[in-house]
């Protein structure tokens, strides 16, 4: 065979080879990012979140009126019918002392998801340190480990067995009526879902191959844990963090609807405001609904963006 | 007219948004009562893909089948759901790899037969439950009425694929498909199994459709052996013929990258380089062709045809095959 | 002396259960006192059936797994009594290859990172520069090109992947590489390209393997001495030819000819030993010689209480067996068990053109001489099977009987299993599919 065809047998065959997409040395990670672009409940999910983010920066400084200004006090009458509003100057209305509600919606959007981040980051970090510690003893620790794992395990089932609302209720009852407390409280609620996932996760992921050929390397355990368990356990957990703002979210107002929440009517919140929405909710049942759907639409951001990342990372859909 | 005709079957994947891929494309082949026929392969290959297409299990979101499978003689892909599914346990029957998934982890295994003898016999109460006993007493499980009433979990894994078998031929079928039955179980265990359906095609003339990527399994039992690749049939010949005159580049490597127990040793093995990642489209050419030593431009020619049958039906879809002076060349007898 | 010696080795894992404080309430004997030598450049073969043991005892070589009693000596030193430091240290020497090539790298390290893991515990190599040469150069041995580096695990196919996998226990440098199950996980094509390459740096690089399998084909090509496994215990070692040859223990006898060999001529001429039932929980393994329950030589006394020892039979041929040369002379009848022809009785091929069949193949009898012959052998099938089913009676009552005697120790053995499952399962071996179906 002669060295011309040779060639032009290879390269004919590369040309076609050529159209089977190569790889490029991209990360799981990005591969997941690269999935979650793909999808339409992740686009959805983000853009809401988009909004509500935006509106929580610039809310305070594009409010049409201040969210305590009582403009028009004589013309609301509590007892009479609606509230006056929606007289093209007031897009939501009026609330029971006066004030303007979209610009209360707008400035309250910055407390709502502050609540939502700070616990959830309470929850997480707090959750993370001891649900890491749990998983690295028992996957590494030998009996020893283990042992101190159930005893971690214990701690965090005593908590898990308490109702969430009523452990936050506590908290809160200690520490007076404040927003931290709120905080606080909703956090504290997340600590054990945060610990169980990572250490479930990382226990599964300590009995993979990979883990047991990185100890047959010699390996150190502390760099086995760090290097290899924790980045693989990583995946339920963000999922988790993002379902929980959406939680956080629902259950501060929650906590506000008790009555548990910030007093201070200076500083509007979706949940104080749905609270106090309602007492008229026969006379002005809007009141009661813009703050509701506001944090409806932002729990359901936070919720689809969850469910997709959920799918993007899960290694069983991957391709 | 045999029992079972698969005519150009194809099975695609996919479409709505996300990229085609088609599993199956073009296969062809016959299962006559009392007949085994293996569909051998590795895996990627679509043997599992035409068994489950057969039997009506493919999840339907985004599926497309082409081609048709005549089942004494109606087509299996123009029927009703309701008429499949009569068809379906009771002509035909299907045995899996992994008998622990295959079976419902929560219900005893004497209530899973007798579902079964319930829908498709009519039998009830005492009557099935005997007829359960039979059957595991059949497939040689010992103690069958105490096994009955044991969950899935509580067997071991040959005494699992034998409930599985129970449950395929309670009905008496025409035709049985075993999906890699012995996979997933020890080779001692695997002689067992072997075995047993060797008994059921011999004695009740049961047609059994054998799919495997072992080719020792297909040595003792098959009578004609379609050899896929890439979702083609690369070679369809008797068992002797092909494993005697392996004409296919493909069947030929494979053949000769297997560590055969009774090779003398230290023979080195003849792999087939690259690995099934590495083909091209058929439409394009032949796919095993990035991977052959034979290919030539021909190769790269718009799809290869099957040959017309040869001895013992021996048809091979390749332009430059493996005659025989040249294998001598390559493996000494 | 030899390079690796396994002197009595056992691993025990305890059964625990309990609310808040775990109880021992059983071991499963998964290894179960197993001496063995490996010289240094040989290779030598583990074989046995899921649950036998192999993986836990490779696994205790590395000391993976705690070893219970016996001891571990590579080059002179009991890796047994080491100090976890200091064993850590020796991981250098011993490495391993794992099955599954995809889930024993990393999914979220690159290859570059996957294989200087190891190297930087050890402190091999001044900086990242100098690792990457040296990675680059086991990274072109085992046959994968130098822009590898950056990609990860799931880029790759499966060969590929275990030749990663091989690439990462190279760089280390070691004196003994443990291979568990090799190729299992790979396809058949590409199979052949892992075991030639695993025989290529043998012999290039003069490696130590103990490579465990469950196919015994792959095992014997391989391997110059072969242990048979069986229930925690070494039930047969020999050279690979020698094993072969003559496979001495009824239960090397029976796995022997259970494997299939893909050539319809040799299946033709084959026999199979069908063993009856499975095998036995090594949480309760039977008395005396853990094969008796299965065996089809089984004497009624010494082998239920006895415990054979593995001796030499000549020319390094070991068996743990009492009647091994009883057995070897053919003076021993078996007693349960069956011997059934590998191929199927009714098997043949179908000449689709008769004319063409017979034109090309002339040692295939014509269409019409065909037809009587099978007519013939259905007779003479009728009249065998009249005689077997006779046989078969007498046979089946034997059977039931064992069954029943079997069954007390069986029952127990299930009881204690469905709490064990919260207590790590290592003798659970990997479920061995070669093919993953699609």
């Amino acid at each position: 065979m002669s060295v011309a065809t040779k060639t032009d047998k290879i390269q004919r065959l590369a040309e076609l080879a050529a159209t089977k997409e190569t790889s490029t040395g991209a990360s799981l990670w990005r591969e997941a990012f690269r999935r979650l672009k793909r999808s339409k409940m992740a686009i959805i999910g983000a853009v809401v979140i988009a909004l509500f983010v935006v509106l929580a920066i610039v809310g305070p400084y594009v409010a049409p009126y201040s969210p305590t200004a009582q403009t028009w006090r004589n013309e609301v009458f509590p007892n009479r019918g609606e509230f006056v509003g929606a007289r093209g100057e007031n897009w939501f209305g009026l609330d029971h002392l006066g004030r303007d509600l979209f610009s209360r919606m707008l400035v309250g959007a910055r407390q709502t998801l502050l609540v939502g981040v700070v616990a959830t980051l309470i929850g997480l970090i707090i959750g993370f340190v001891i649900g890491g510690l749990a998983g690295a003893f028992a996957t590494l620790g030998g009996d020893t480990g283990r042992r101190v794992d159930s005893v971690i395990m214990r701690f965090i089932d005593i908590m898990l067995a308490m109702p969430s609302l009523l452990l936050a209720v506590s908290i809160a009852a200690v520490m007076g009526q404040s927003l931290t407390t709120v905080m606080i409280a909703v956090g504290v609620v997340q600590i054990p879902v945060f610990a169980r996932l990572l250490r479930g996760s990382m226990l599964a992921q300590g009995s993979a191959d990979y883990v047991l050929a990185a100890k047959s390397l010699g390996v150190r355990k502390r760099r086995i844990v760090l290097s290899q368990i924790v980045p693989n356990s990583l995946s339920p957990v963000i999922v988790q963090a993002t379902l929980s703002l959406a939680t956080a979210i629902i259950e501060a107002a929650a906590l506000s609807y008790l009555g548990l929440g910030n007093p201070d009517p200076a500083i509007p919140e979706w949940g104080v405001m749905l609270t106090q929405a309602q007492r008229f909710f026969d006379n002005a049942p809007m009141m009661a609904v813009y703050p509701a759907v506001g944090i409806i639409i932002t729990a359901l951001g936070f919720t689809l963006l969850g469910e997709a990342m959920r799918e993007a990372l899960d290694p069983k859909l991957r391709g | 007219m045999s029992l079972l005709t698969v005519d150009e079957l194809t099975v695609t994947f996919g479409g709505r948004g996300r990229k085609e891929s088609r599993a199956v494309d073009g296969v062809s082949f016959e299962v006559d009562q009392g007949q085994v026929v293996g569909l051998v392969g590795e895996s990627g290959c679509g043997k599992s893909v035409t068994s489950l297409a057969l039997m009506g299990l493919l999840p339907a979101k985004g599926l497309t089948i082409g081609g048709r499978a005549d089942f004494d003689g109606t087509n299996l892909f123009t029927m009703s759901a309701s008429a499949r599914r009569d068809l379906r346990g009771s002509e035909m029957a299907m045995i899996f790899q992994d008998p622990l998934s295959s079976l419902n982890p929560v219900v005893p295994v004497g209530v899973q037969v007798t579902e079964i003898l319930e829908r498709h016999r009519g039998m009830k109460g005492e009557a099935a439950r005997k007829e359960a006993a039979d059957l595991l007493d059949r497939v040689g499980i010992p103690d069958p009425t105490r096994r009955l009433k044991e969950y899935p979990h509580q067997l071991s894994g040959g005494m699992r694929q034998r409930a599985l078998i129970a449950m395929a031929v309670a009905c008496a079928p025409r035709m049985l498909i075993a999906d890699e039955p012995t996979t997933a179980l020890d080779v001692t265990i695997q002689a067992q199994i072997l075995e047993l359906l060797k008994e059921l095609v011999d004695q009740e003339g049961t047609a059994l459709l054998m799919i495997t990527h072992d080719l020792g399994v297909v040595a003792g039992l098959c009578d004609q052996v379609n050899v896929l690749y890439a979702g083609k049939v690369v070679e369809s010949a008797g068992r002797r013929e092909l494993f005697g005159h392996p004409t296919h580049p493909y069947a030929h490597g494979l053949l000769g990258s297997i560590p055969r127990l009774d090779a003398p040793r230290g023979e080195p093995l003849n792999p087939i380089r690259g690995s099934i990642n590495d083909r091209i489209a058929w439409a394009d050419g032949c796919a095993f062709a990035p991977r052959c030593d034979r290919y030539e431009m021909g190769c790269l020619t718009g799809t290869p045809q099957l040959t017309e049958p040869r001895a013992a039906g021996h048809q091979v879809r390749c332009v430059n095959p493996v005659l025989d002076d040249a294998k001598a060349e390559e493996v000494p007898a | 002396m030899s390079l690796l010696e396994l002197d009595g080795v056992k691993v025990h894992f305890p059964i625990k259960k309990g609310l808040l404080f775990d109880r021992t309430v059983g071991h499963v004997y998964a290894v179960d006192g197993i001496s063995l030598k490996v010289e240094a450049g040989q290779t030598y073969g583990l074989v046995g059936e899921s649950g036998c043991g192999k993986t836990t005892l490779g696994r205790s070589v590395l000391r993976l797994v705690d070893i219970t009693e016996g001891s571990v000596v590579l080059d002179g030193t009991d890796l047994a009594k080491l100090p976890g430091e200091e064993m850590r240290r020796f991981r250098r020497r011993l490495q391993m290859v794992f099955q599954d090539p995809l889930g024993s790298l990393n999914p979220r390290q690159n290859i570059e990172s996957i294989l200087s893991e190891g190297m930087v515990a050890h402190g091999i190599g001044k900086d990242q520069e100098e690792r990457r040469e040296k990675i680059k150069s086991i990274l072109d041995k085992v046959g994968l090109p130098s822009n590898a580096l950056s990609r990860y695990p799931h880029e790759f196919s499966g060969g590929q992947r275990q030749r990663i996998g091989i690439a990462r226990a190279l760089v280390l440098e070691p004196d003994v590489i443990i291979c568990d199950e090799p190729v299992s996980a790979l396809d058949v094509s590409v199979q052949a390209q892992v075991i030639n390459l695993l025989e290529e740096l043998q012999e290039e690089l003069g490696l130590t393997y103990v490579v465990i399998a469950h196919d015994l084909a792959v095992v014997r090509h391989i391997s110059d001495t072969i242990g048979v496994m069986y229930l925690g215990s070494l039930v047969e070692e020999a050279p690979s030819d020698a094993l072969y040859a003559e496979p001495k223990h009824p239960y090397t006898k029976a796995l022997m000819s259970a494997v299939p060999v893909p050539d319809p001529e040799v299946e033709d001429q084959r026999e199979r030993i069908l063993l009856i039932g499975d095998l036995p929980s090594p949480a309760n393994p039977p008395s005396g010689c853990r094969f008796h329950t299965r065996c089809p030589w089984a004497q009624a006394e010494r082998c239920s209480t006895e415990r054979p020892e593995l001796r030499d039979v000549g020319g390094g041929h070991r068996v743990a067996c009492h009647y091994a040369e009883e057995i070897a002379a053919g003076t021993l009848a078996r007693t349960t068990g069956e011997v059934v022809p590998a191929t199927r009785e009714g098997v043949e091929d179908a000449p689709v053109s008769e004319e063409l069949a017979a034109a090309t193949v002339p040692e295939q009898a014509g269409p019409p001489e065909q037809e009587s012959t099978k007519a013939e052998k259905a007779e003479t099938a009728e009249k065998a099977e009249k005689a077997e089913k006779a046989e078969a009676v007498v046979e089946a009552a034997e059977q039931a009987e064992k069954a029943a005697s079997a069954e007390t120790p069986d029952e127990a053995a299930e009881q204690p299993e469905p709490e064990a499952a919260e207590a790590p399962e290592p003798e659970a071996e990997q479920p061995e599919k070669a093919d993953k179906a699609v």
